[in-house]
């Protein structure tokens, strides 16, 4: 069993629901990542989603845009994400680490050389926003035979026979993207959600994290009990964005917000 | 090549190229639009008011003109311009506009949005926006609105709201990302014009088979005016819109070479260019397979030519696909080089040409003088060069 897998099981055994913070590789700075990391899973997060920067983020928000600028200015890059990774993994073998990001980097390192390196470098699943199932058959293939799941993204607009090919595609988990629009736009509508996931849960059995537009603990715990987890990502990435000048804060303002969704989400 | 062409397969891949890499919440609206298109593509209602609008409005066919002067003095083949700058609005970006405007009213969509570089796709799509009442946002990098300002203020005259885009290099590409963003967002109630031949499928299709009449027309024109078909095509390529237009119809006659230019800039090895079929590999950008201008790890790389329409860092799939079977040749020419074709087509035949098809010019300058005077080609004059006088004013150092 996957290590994604396993999480979601052991999970839904104790009736609790995944947090899942979403940090870009290098954001502000190459050495940020790694401790950030360690102090995510101590603020008790369940899985770790880590955002590969891409010079054209065409689905992402300008917070998560300029995350991405910020770390391409260090020069961070696809191999340089798996390196912190593999670093990360060395010492802790329980949290599942997702990437996500787009397909071009993954194109220039190649599939299979990708595969490997993911592999190697403990990666859990990876999600590629620009890559939907009918192109990604030869590179599933490639990362499920490696252990590692392929995870697609859902959307509002997503018909019943979408979601049965997502669930026959992907595995780990489904990410529900729960509103038409960017990373961290603000117009986030509950009861569309609620809807949708009946929805969704109708046509799969994988486990249903629910993102973008997650900025606080109380929405994250209402998003959360309507399927399996709950993904925050802008919300982190501007508590970056206001301490550049001190990563420390920073640091410390991401755990303080994720610590308290951590509590909101088991009470 | 194979004598029956019939790219791309019904997933939109021409060969190893095209197909569709684009969110999820995208593949929906991609969906209804493949649909719509392909029903509509075979109604007679439908071709008959394209047919319609593209002679009353567009002002075609647009001719064939044999620039006896200039073949004179290069010394070689008998050089025909397609007068693509007679369009309404000035460029060759009005015969696609028209055609997916009319789509997105069929569709019932009442907002129209488009990217721009040099500003002739923003300012054909807000010209029809305007002519059929729909609310029009244009995205425009802000390097480019800064270049090409008049273009700009002809967009808001004609009453499209143009968004400036700080992101990335500020350029036709995160214009591109820009206008994706927006789509995502508004699915519902948008239609996206996308300017050229790239994008997710079906757009490199549907906007080449709009952009097809242009190759129709002068395989038509030139039969009557030589007797014969063209020795050689020639048409700048940034993402390849009015270069597909007119190579398409003569893909299968076998013949006919092809040359697509692309822009070198300060020149390929300097590494300030635009062409990534020349010095590109392949990847995925923009919902498609293709060439592109990317480093190692995959980042796209800023790209620069002197005319904004070709500052692009990819190009459409077709042309990958038919510069890897050799259907196609693909050449560069520099900004400089550029410049002497701008020159010498407005000092030879009175003809100002857009910067864009000034490298059209300047490789049929170089191409001419090595085929026979019984020989023909035809270069795609795809704009003209009313939108770039504040441009070559500064370079003399004029102010305007």
């Amino acid at each position: 069993m996957s290590r994604l897998a396993a999480k979601f099981e052991e999970l839904a055994q104790t009736g609790r629901k995944a947090l899942i913070p979403f940090i870009t590789a290098g954001d502000p700075r190459p050495d940020f990542t790694l401790p950030m990391m360690y102090a995510m899973v101590k603020a008790g997060v369940d899985v770790i989603e880590l955002g590969v920067p891409f010079s054209d983020p065409m689905a992402d928000g300008p917070v998560i845009q300029r995350a991405s600028e910020r770390a391409l200015d260090h020069k961070m890059s696809l191999r340089r994400t798996l390196e912190i990774a593999a670093e990360f993994r060395k010492t802790d073998q329980l949290t599942p680490v997702v990437l996500m990001g787009y397909l071009n980097p993954i194109e220039a390192m190649g599939y299979e050389g990708f595969a490997c390196a993911a592999q190697r470098a403990g990666i859990d699943g990876v999600l590629t926003v620009d890559l939907p199932p009918e192109e990604a058959e030869e590179y599933s293939a490639l990362l499920t035979t490696r252990g590692i799941d392929p995870i697609f993204l859902l959307a509002p607009n997503s018909s019943d026979e979408r979601v049965r090919k997502m669930d026959a595609a992907g595995s780990g988990y489904i990410y529900y993207v729960s509103l038409k629009g960017v990373t961290g736009a603000g117009h986030l509508n509950i009861a569309d959600v609620e809807n949708k996931l009946r929805q969704i849960r109708a046509n799969t059995r994988l486990p249903v994290a629910i993102g973008f537009g997650v900025k606080d603990a109380q929405t994250a715990k209402t998003i959360a009990n309507l399927g399996d987890g709950v993904v925050i990502g802008s919300a982190l990435i501007s508590k970056i964005e206001a301490n550049l000048d001190d990563p420390d804060q920073a640091k410390n303002e991401i755990v303080e917000l994720l610590a308290s969704i951590r509590q909101a989400l088991d009470c | 090549m194979t004598e029956k062409y019939n790219m791309p397969d019904e997933r939109g891949h021409f060969g190893p190229y095209g197909g569709i890499f684009v969110a999820e919440t995208l593949i929906p609206p991609i969906q209804e639009l493949n649909a719509a298109y392909h029903q509509y593509l075979k109604d007679p209602e439908f071709i008959a008011e394209l047919d319609a609008d593209l002679k009353h409005y567009v002002g075609r066919p647009s001719p064939l003109y044999h620039a006896e002067r200039w073949s004179r003095e290069l010394g070689g083949a008998q050089i025909y311009l397609k007068r693509e700058d007679l369009n309404h609005t000035g460029s060759h970006k009005i015969n696609n506009t028209v055609g997916q405007a009319l789509l997105a009213k069929r569709m019932g969509k009442t907002r129209i949005i488009a990217e721009t570089g040099a500003g002739q796709h923003g300012v054909a799509t807000a010209t029809v926006a305007a002519r059929l009442g729909l609310e029009c946002v244009v995205y425009m990098g802000s390097v480019d609105v800064a270049r090409q300002s008049l273009n700009v203020y002809r967009m808001k005259l004609l009453g499209a709201k143009v968004v400036a885009v700080e992101s990335g290099s500020k350029t036709l590409k995160d214009a591109l990302n820009e206008a994706l963003r927006d789509w995502v967002t508004n699915v519902d109630n948008t239609f996206y014009i996308i300017g050229t031949v790239a994008g997710p499928h079906p757009y490199p299709a549907m906007v080449r088979d709009f952009q097809a009449i242009i190759g129709r027309e002068s395989k038509q024109q030139c039969l009557e005016a030589t007797g014969r078909l063209p020795d050689a095509l020639v048409a700048c390529v940034g993402g390849g819109s009015n270069a597909i237009g007119l190579f398409y119809p003569f893909i299968e006659d076998n013949s006919v070479k092809m040359y697509g230019v692309e822009a070198a800039g300060d020149g390929i090895a300097t590494g300030r260019h635009s062409a990534p079929l020349s010095a590109g590999r392949p990847g995925v950008l923009h919902g498609n397979r293709t060439y592109l201008m990317a480093d190692d790890d995959g980042e796209i790389i800023e790209t620069h030519s002197i005319s904004a329409g070709l500052d692009y860092p990819g190009v459409g799939p077709e042309h990958a696909w038919l510069k890897d079977t050799g259907r196609a040749t693909y050449v560069d020419i520099t900004d400089s080089e550029a410049l002497e074709g701008f020159y010498a087509l407005t000092r030879m035949e009175g003809i100002i040409p857009a910067l864009e098809s000034s490298h059209a010019m300047a490789y049929a300058m170089k191409l001419a003088p090595t085929m026979t005077k019984d020989e023909t080609i035809i270069i795609n004059l795809s704009g003209r060069g009313d939108k770039d006088m504040q441009t070559m004013a500064k370079r003399e150092g004029i102010e305007l």
